[in-house]
């Protein structure tokens, strides 16, 4: 398969301890906002999302000493732009608890449009009226299509609309570190 | 990592995160995306990939299929209209509960088959359902091809629920998620299909499906019950089935299986001459609990239903704890609404 950066540059804009250091901070955060509720869910968006979460509820644990219970969410069926259904399988949405009145903290890894997160809070409505929802990106690269906003950032990375960005995890990857990509303009001498 | 994924590179317009999805194949053997699926009329026209794509999110469709709250707006403002040439019941609804689920409209039409003339009128139907908008058709009907004749006239997705003998492909992907399920990866496994091979279409789009998947097929059945030139001891002369085994005693086919799967026995092949007698049929090629100890201890029993019990199972078995019948029935649910979900998407990718 094709080289990541045969096709443009890449540059790391997060090494593995700096995505240590942001889930930390991000760790502490929640707890701050909640007061330490008890009652708190975290919510990851397939894939990626999923495995911070955890990641975020295993901090959180060895902070508090008790440790949230993590859902995963597949958003697909609840998006509005064109799907990709036959590239890329529907995964089992696994939330471990009622949502009724507890405080939800929905996980994703790159805040981008915001229309996956559109998608997700429709998704989690049908799982039971949670108290607050919020929202923890790792990620957050602008270029919002709609009024969403993060209440947990890891980092903020301007980027223009060709650029990508690559959240690569231990989990999946086999590498915890993240890439900003610049993809070549068409037909652009090498 | 050994895992080859696709570019991250791909152009994503569709507002991902600015993650690009068809970077993220959540199997990841998958070494290219497969291929959009349009039509859905037989199981011939899969690759592995495609199959195994719906499959993985059939799984993700039974999760919503099992939930409190089951409906999703991901087909809504879709029209879906199930065309039954032929009675079912039970496809029917499963097509229509699929539908219902993913937030389509779904119109049933049931037409006797006796009441039209063929061919032109089919080609009228398809041109008034087409004027009218629809998004899918799933069409059964008697004749074998009639779901592809009607593909090649309108340009919303067709999906085969069935036609005469030559193919049910829904059945087939509920079969095999089913056997995953319950078995895990199907390659190498050996699996026993006993009974009615000539005239079910469904023996012939499992057995294709099965091995595509790799799976060790095993047929046996009463010979004037087979397809001509499936010989004992040979492999099946059809593309796709070189891997297949007629297995030349029921006994050999159903030795050591992981898996059973018995077919339906038609009366009115009685009528035809290919049985002397349900009660020999029972006797020679029923499958029993003697007959099922065969197999591996715990091995899942399949039937496509509806049931003759007594003649092509035994109601001890047919009820018993290795029978996966109703997961047959409910997982048909989730493996319809994934393909649903596939066709229409790929639709709409064409725009």
């Amino acid at each position: 398969m094709t080289e990541s950066n045969s096709h443009g540059d890449s540059r790391v804009v997060l090494s593995s301890d700096d995505l240590r250091r942001a889930l930390a901070r991000i760790s502490h955060e929640i707890l701050e906002r909640n007061k330490g509720n008890r009652d708190l869910v975290l919510v990851g968006v397939q894939t990626r999302g999923v495995h911070l979460a955890h990641r975020l509820a295993a901090n959180i644990g060895s902070f508090e000493g008790f440790e949230p219970p993590v859902g995963s969410l597949d958003p697909r069926l609840y998006r509005d732009d064109p799907l990709q259904a036959s590239v890329n399988p529907v995964r089992p949405t696994s939330i471990p608890v009622s949502l009724e009145d507890r405080p939800v903290v929905l996980v994703d890894d790159v805040l981008f449009t915001g229309r996956t997160v559109r998608a997700a809070l429709n998704a989690l409505s049908d799982f039971g009226r949670a108290s607050t929802i919020q929202f923890a990106a790792l990620v957050d690269r602008g270029h919002r299509e709609l009024p969403i906003r993060p209440d947990y950032i890891g980092k903020n990375i301007p980027t223009g609309k060709d650029e990508r960005v690559w959240v690569k995890l231990a989990e999946v990857d086999g590498i915890d570190q993240v890439d900003l990509i610049r993809t070549a303009p068409v037909g652009a001498e090498a | 990592m050994t895992t080859t994924r696709k570019t991250p590179l791909a152009t994503d317009e569709t507002g991902a995160n600015g993650q690009v999805e068809g970077a993220q194949p959540s199997n990841s053997q998958l070494e290219t995306a497969p291929e959009t699926i349009h039509h859905l009329l037989d199981v011939d026209a899969l690759s592995r990939a495609q199959i195994e794509t719906l499959l993985d999110s059939s799984e993700g469709m039974l999760e919503v299929l099992g939930r409190d709250l089951k409906k999703t707006p991901a087909l809504r403002g879709k029209t879906i209209i199930t065309l039954f040439f032929e009675n079912s019941t039970r496809t029917r609804i499963s097509f229509e509960e699929a539908g219902k689920i993913l937030g389509a409209d779904v119109i049933n039409v049931s037409v006797s088959a006796s009441s039209v003339s063929k061919g032109e009128s089919l080609y009228n139907t398809s041109l008034t359902l087409q004027a009218m908008q629809v998004d899918a058709l799933v069409v059964r009907h008697p004749h074998s091809g009639a779901p592809h004749f009607v593909a090649r006239h309108v340009k919303a997705p067709v999906v085969n629920a069935g036609d005469g003998l030559h193919a049910h492909p829904t059945q087939a992907l509920l079969d095999l998620f089913t056997l995953k399920q319950r078995i895990g990866a199907l390659d190498g496994k050996k699996i026993a299909v006993i009974g009615d091979v000539l005239y079910s279409r469904v023996a012939r789009s499992d057995i294709l499906g099965l091995a595509k998947l790799g799976a060790d097929v095993h047929v046996s059945g009463p010979p004037t019950l087979m397809p001509s030139g499936w010989q004992p001891g040979a492999a099946p002369v059809e593309p796709g089935m070189e891997s297949v085994t007629i297995a030349k005693r029921i006994e050999e086919a159903l030795d050591g299986a992981d898996a059973v799967m018995t077919l339906r026995i038609q009366r009115e092949r009685q009528d035809a001459g290919h049985l002397p007698d349900l009660r020999e049929y029972s006797n020679l090629y029923g499958i029993n609990k003697a007959r099922l100890a065969l197999a591996k201890p715990g091995a899942p029993l399949m039937h496509p239903g509806p049931m003759n019990e007594g003649v092509e199972i035994s109601s001890e078995v047919a009820h018993g704890d290795q029978s996966v019948v109703e997961e047959q029935v409910r997982n048909g649910v989730a493996v319809r609404m994934a393909v649903l979900y596939a066709v229409c998407a790929a639709g709409k990718e064409q725009e």
